[in-house]
């Protein structure tokens, strides 16, 4: 493999292990905020307890996405210093306000409000989590104006072989941001209700404090039955962007070779072969693409050929042409996913009246198993932004191959040994965090038997606990 | 144009900030498994840091953020030319800062034990890599009239770097233990000051060396000025001046002392790099400076708003964390 490909491989292993975090850390403080407001609003007890376990699943997870993400940080320097030489101008200042603005907040109120649970009051413990929900909140916005400048660069000029900054105004009016960051915003309050709802239904299923989890059920399927389908609706606009702004893209992410008539079907499933430029099976809807890129019933789509001799055109000679069978399904791995978690969270909705979800059993093993689909539609929804805009890094102006680091400075050997390494450390942390999750989860909200009762602390008999993770 | 000026300044302040905050997590995290015998004693010092640590480590997130937006050559030249080192300091950082959430969560012997020799390495690795790094900053690397590192991980290693490496190993432990000092409980308090008397001579005496080893490298010809030499002394004077304060049993005067050290350590070297950020060993003239490696203009004023909006928010409340978790840790409220 070459460097470029070494390159390639340690960014979307190492990314999307960050991004398996991600979510959950901005989902779950959301719902964790929604319950302690209950017990400051309420006064009872049980959504303390709650706020507690769900706090301290919230720990193990935010340490790795932390570590995680310092990476991310530093490997557009790392492997990436010809790009970052290139863009930095435009891509560093973003990156660099989150930092500022957005992670210290997180850190320093996630700090307070793991140790503060007796050195704050109630209210100011809330106040707390809810600044960590900003707080993550802001650095996920600022992520993704660097992200969506990669797909849809606007307000810059080339001067002297770079890019510079012209108008940050328009760096955040990018109209690519404003369909990427609610999508990935509802899909992360998404991934933090089924997160939820999954353990809260398996805690349930095997009769563990099941009075208490039926509050987190209860909480976490309202906020999972709104945002399922607000996510599918932005969505649908952040797609229909594409037909303007990365044509290849959606082009790609259909499989379709050749501009379709004014009446486009959509495929649910096919298969492709990228050589010939065809896909021999495909099962379509008929009319269904024309309605979800253009909202109304006529309209044709360009297809993939078409869009490689307009860049050819453009650009110069070149293949412009993104791995299609991977756009294709990860698009629609995500759509199916999505759709999953919308149709369970409904039925969900259904049962919370009279509490009925306790006796359907074979239903809170689905949802516990559940637990998997919003990984699978972030980690599909990022490889399709991702593949999809391929050859480019950034779309129309740099491409992937050549924002890589130079050779002489960092060697295809020195990324193999990093990425093994990272494997073996991603690897033994998941392990770590999987084995105290399912530990915290079998103890769920009882106290800790193995706990060293101390003769001064009668404060916290339901945690047996005074600190965040004891 | 100032603001080049400004932002080479902040980027110091950055460093600084982050190197006197992780400097005695890091310096905790070297001193943990062996001053604390007992299980107790090690959940205390690792409470001590607990709800500040991952606060003190986005001082070194803004740092690369501001190293990104401000002098991106700088940042993609340091990164890419320093790959395995930084690697390393990645592989540190994760390991320690996962052992230190993870390692109170499960009462297996075996699991803490793991934990708390990863936290030491990953500690000690950081702070010795963070050394060398800097040190070669200023000694100089082989940096083309393009600006391509044209060396590899070996370059890294001579004998200036590796003092530095030892230089920030022996002041980070007094820091450690001067922070132990105020914040343990009663048994690492008094483990954190015997660790922070003990070493401070050798501490003193070794950054003494590096420094009149710095000021004598042909790269530092011409930029070692007064206030070069008066951070030099101060950071020397103030570690001593620590060990007096400690004797009088003064120490949240000791620690501050050792954080002054710390700082005008760090401040002295950017001042001996400025205008500098990389000083090319292969020929002074290629050497990356605020000038040829910064951002345009515009770029620097929209960062120059945020950042003197925000900055003053972050201290406040940084601050009012520090305040809140003032007390030292008590053997019945240990978050960890």
């Amino acid at each position: 493999m070459t460097q470029l490909g070494w390159a390639e491989l340690q960014f979307g292993v190492t990314t999307i292990f960050h991004f398996f975090f991600v979510p959950v850390t901005i989902g779950l403080s959301f719902l964790i905020a929604v319950l302690e407001t209950i017990y400051v609003r309420t006064k009872k007890p049980v959504y303390r307890d709650l706020a507690k376990f769900w706090g301290h699943l919230f720990l193990i997870n935010f340490a790795v996405g932390v570590v995680t993400g310092l990476l991310q940080e530093f490997q557009f320097g790392l492997d990436w210093a010809t790009y970052s030489k290139f863009v930095g101008d435009v891509f560093g200042a973003p990156l660099a306000v989150e930092a500022l603005a957005a992670f210290f907040l997180e850190s320093t109120f996630i700090g307070a409000w793991a140790f503060g649970w007796d050195r704050l009051s109630a209210r100011a413990h809330a106040l707390a989590i809810w600044l960590v929900v900003l707080g993550t909140s802001l650095s996920a916005f600022w992520i993704l104006t660097a992200n969506s400048w990669m797909q849809e660069p606007v307000g810059y000029a080339i001067s002297h072989g770079k890019a510079v900054m012209t108008s940050f105004g328009a760096v955040l009016t990018n109209p690519q941001l404003w369909v990427e960051f609610p999508h990935t915003e509802l899909a992360a309050i998404l991934t933090g209700s089924f997160f939820m709802l999954a353990i809260s239904a398996y805690q349930i299923w095997r009769k563990k404090n099941v009075e208490a989890f039926s509050h987190s059920f209860k909480v976490s399927t309202i906020v999972a039955a709104i945002t399922s389908v607000l996510v599918i609706f932005v969505g649908d606009a952040q797609a229909a962007h594409l037909v303007k702004a990365q044509p290849m893209k959606l082009a790609a992410a259909e499989a379709l070779w050749n501009t379709s008539s004014k009446h486009a079907p959509w495929s649910v499933v096919a298969t492709i072969n990228a050589k010939k430029h065809t896909d021999p099976f495909q099962i379509q809807i008929p009319e269904m693409l024309t309605l979800l890129a253009y909202k109304r019933l006529s309209g044709s789509v360009q297809g993939i050929n078409q869009v490689q001799a307009q860049m050819v055109h453009r650009y110069g000679p070149g293949n412009y042409i993104p791995p299609v069978a991977v756009t294709f399904y990860s698009f629609r791995t995500m759509i199916f996913a999505g759709t999953a978690m919308m149709a369970l969270a409904y039925y969900a909705l259904y049962l919370l009246r009279k509490k009925r979800f306790i006796q359907k059993t074979w239903f809170l093993r689905i949802l516990t198993w559940a637990i998997a689909l919003p990984y699978l539609a972030n980690s599909a929804g990022w490889i399709m932004t991702e593949v999809g805009r391929q050859p480019w890094v950034v779309y129309g102006l740099q491409l992937t191959a050549r924002g890589v680091s130079p050779e002489v400075s960092v060697s295809s050997l020195d990324i193999e040994l990093s990425l093994m390494a990272f494997i073996v450390f991603y690897g033994a942390m998941a392990y770590a965090a999987i084995h105290l999750w399912k530990k915290a989860i079998q103890q769920g909200l009882d106290p800790d038997p193995d706990f060293e009762q101390r003769a001064d602390e009668p404060k916290d008999l339901i945690l047996g606990s005074t600190g965040a993770y004891d | 144009m100032w603001l080049r000026e400004l932002w080479f300044v902040l980027v110091g302040i950055l460093f600084t900030g982050y190197f006197i905050l992780d400097g005695f997590d890091y310096g905790v995290g070297m001193l943990h498994p062996f001053i604390n015998r007992t299980d107790t004693e090690r959940r205390a010092s690792l409470s001590a840091i607990g709800p500040i640590w991952s606060a003190n480590e986005v001082w070194l997130v803004a740092a690369g953020g501001a190293l990104f937006a401000a002098f991106p050559i700088w940042y993609a030249t340091m990164f890419s030319g320093f790959y395995l080192a930084l690697i390393l300091i990645l592989l540190g950082l994760i390991v320690r800062g996962v052992g230190i959430e993870y390692r109170s969560h499960d009462k297996s012997p075996k699991w803490r034990a793991m934990w708390d020799w990863l936290i030491f390495a990953g500690s000690f690795l950081v702070t010795a890599l963070w050394g060398m790094a800097f040190a070669n900053l200023i000694r100089g690397v082989p940096i083309t009239r393009h600006k391509i590192y044209v060396g590899n991980f070996g370059t890294l290693f001579n004998s200036f770097s590796l003092w530095a490496a030892l230089t920030f190993v022996l002041v980070f432990l007094v820091q450690g233990g001067s922070y132990l000092a105020i914040k343990g409980n009663p048994n690492s308090r008094r483990q954190g000051r015997r660790m922070a008397s003990k070493m401070v001579w050798p501490a003193a005496l070794v950054l003494a060396i590096w420094f009149i080893w710095m000021d004598r490298l042909p790269s530092a010809a011409g930029h070692v000025d007064t206030v070069v030499v008066l951070l030099q002394g101060l950071a020397v004077l103030s570690l001593l001046l620590g060990r007096i304060a400690s004797y009088f049993t003064k120490y949240g005067i000791a620690f501050i002392l050792s954080s002054v050290s710390i700082a005008a350590t760090t401040l002295g070297q950017f001042r001996i790099l400025f205008p500098r950020v990389m000083v090319s060993s292969i020929n002074p003239h290629f050497s990356l400076t605020i000038y040829n490696a910064s951002s345009v203009t515009y770029t620097l004023q929209i960062m120059s708003v945020t950042a003197l909006i925000i900055l003053p928010i972050i201290l406040g409340y940084q601050t009012w964390l520090y305040w809140t978790f003032r007390k030292p840790v008590k053997d019945e409220e240990m978050g960890y």
